[in-house]
């Protein structure tokens, strides 16, 4: 086992991608995912890792160079953020389409307008449906060994879908933190080589991307989907494989104090960190407070959802990303699309904070579930409200 | 009316991996001649076996015959006309096809 670093989380990414013997990388240069591909073109210049980076015009090349380089059979990562996920978008809904575990990535950042640069999850809401599998990152270590697990599940011969792992922009990837890599024999023992079903391969030719007439479009969708929902058990399969390895474990929702909770928060990414000082003082002062946490978004882990939040009054559910007009932030009208079957679910109040950079408190938190405890007994008149806001 | 999963032509799972296609050239069972609204009629008067109709048909449906005129195949012609277009001697002559 290695030894606990003091690293800057994007390098110590880039440093995992390298110890997943990546083939091939193709991306481009943006805030805040920069330090990650800038270390793994230095990297590959230096000739410590032998793979192709590939220098592209644009997030549209980057990510069409990936899908046709996984689809010869190539290990292949990129990484992006905001603008650049958005210039992504319509090439993003093939690769899971054709089956090309791209992985990838995402140093969540606000989009334009007005320009930011700065952390929230407008980037990767504005990507739920593409049919990736999403994770999100609470902290360095949690982001490094995402990786290791997204190329794991991605490349299973059951599951052939691409995946992205979330890391907040700048919260976490410009963070120095103690990070423990392991070594490259605990790497390749869980990260087999990749052996893709079929592969471009000129010896035995096949075709990817035919058109879809409506006589077969909605078959293949079901196909798709179907595939997909299967992977759940292997990506929780490939977690445990990883405590086996790795020694440290992980599931798709993390609970934290939610013993006799009455209200908890419901949070993915770096703020949960924040969220559980917020719980830790609530429980001192009296109060049944808990913190939920989504580690896994796509497949959306129903059923472990479900349990997690069972026995709840009200579940305040902090969305990082605004959607306008709707009956909720996307975390929410999600979880309350949820819960709508489940008999004597808790109410779902939803919040929205932590937009484009602003700071989300200790104090703040306190303020959601004050305001959780209010709604316990009144109705909150809105589907959601923004928190933080300057009137 | 039928039912709309009436119209499919397999089961979702019988759908290859990825809906690739694994049979290559498969594209000939894809009949596309029934596209076409003009259909290209050769005046062998004026052709001198240039090739251009074969070299620029992007169906590829133009075939030389014994004597070395090239003939479109009209199972796969879709009527596009680049044939007629580019005949330096106007002998290709694109004609309504008659329903």
């Amino acid at each position: 086992m290695g030894k606990r670093i003091a690293k800057e989380v994007s390098i110590a990414i880039a440093e995992a991608v390298k110890q997943c013997r990546v083939d091939v990388i193709a991306a481009y240069p943006i805030t805040p995912q920069t330090h990650i591909v800038e270390h793994l073109s230095e990297l590959v210049a230096n000739g410590e890792l032998d793979a192709e980076y590939i220098t592209v015009e644009s997030e549209h090349s980057a990510i069409s160079a990936c899908l046709g380089s996984v689809a010869t059979g190539a290990r292949t990562f990129t990484s992006t953020a905001s603008q650049g996920l958005a210039l992504m978008h319509e090439i993003l809904f093939i690769a899971p389409a054709l089956r090309l575990p791209v992985v990838m990535v995402v140093a969540n950042r606000a989009l334009s307008a007005p320009i930011s640069i700065w952390n929230d999850h407008g980037d990767i809401m504005a990507e739920r449906d593409i049919g990736w599998i999403q994770t999100f990152a609470e902290n360095g270590q949690e982001a490094v060994d995402l990786v290791y697990h997204a190329f794991r599940v991605a490349e299973d011969r059951r599951v052939m879908f691409p995946a992205i792992v979330n890391i907040d922009g700048f919260t976490l990837s410009h963070m120095i933190e103690p990070i423990e890599l392991p070594d490259q024999e605990q790497v390749d023992r869980y990260l087999p080589p990749f052996r893709p079903r079929y592969k471009l391969d000129p010896r035995k030719p096949l075709s990817m991307g035919p058109v879809g007439i409506p006589e077969i479009y909605t078959e293949a969708k079901k196909a798709q989907d179907e595939a997909f929902k299967n992977a759940y058990k292997v990506i929780l399969k490939a977690w445990d494989e990883f405590e086996e390895v790795f020694g440290r474990r992980y599931r798709p929702v993390e609970t934290y104090r939610m013993e006799d909770a009455e209200v908890a928060l419901l949070i993915m990414g770096s703020l949960a960190e924040t969220a559980m000082t917020a719980v830790d003082r609530m429980r001192e002062a009296g109060k049944r407070v808990g913190l939920v946490r989504l580690r896994l978004w796509r497949p959306f882990p129903l059923r472990d959802f479900v349990k997690a939040v069972k026995g709840l009054k009200v579940l305040a559910v902090i969305d990082r990303a605004l959607s306008p007009g709707a009956t909720g932030g996307p975390v929410g009208t999600e979880v309350r699309s949820a819960l709508y079957q489940v008999p004597g679910r808790p109410r779902v109040v939803n919040f929205i904070a932590g937009l484009g950079g602003r700071d989300v408190t200790v104090e703040d938190f306190e303020e959601m579930a004050d305001r959780a405890y209010v709604y316990m007994k009144k109705k909150p008149k809105e589907p959601y409200e923004m928190i933080g806001v300057k009137e | 009316m039928p039912k709309g999963k009436d119209t499919a032509l397999i089961s979702w799972k019988e759908v290859p991996f990825g809906c690739y296609i694994l049979e290559p050239g498969n594209s000939v069972g894809f009949k596309t001649g029934d596209w076409r609204s003009f259909r290209p009629v050769l005046d062998k008067e004026k052709c001198v076996k240039c090739g251009q109709c074969y070299i620029m048909c992007p169906d590829m449906t133009y075939t030389q015959d014994e004597e070395g005129y090239y003939i479109a195949d009209l199972t796969y012609c879709k009527g596009c006309g680049i044939c007629a277009s580019v005949c330096p001697k106007g002998a290709i002559t694109m004609v309504v096809e008659e329903v």
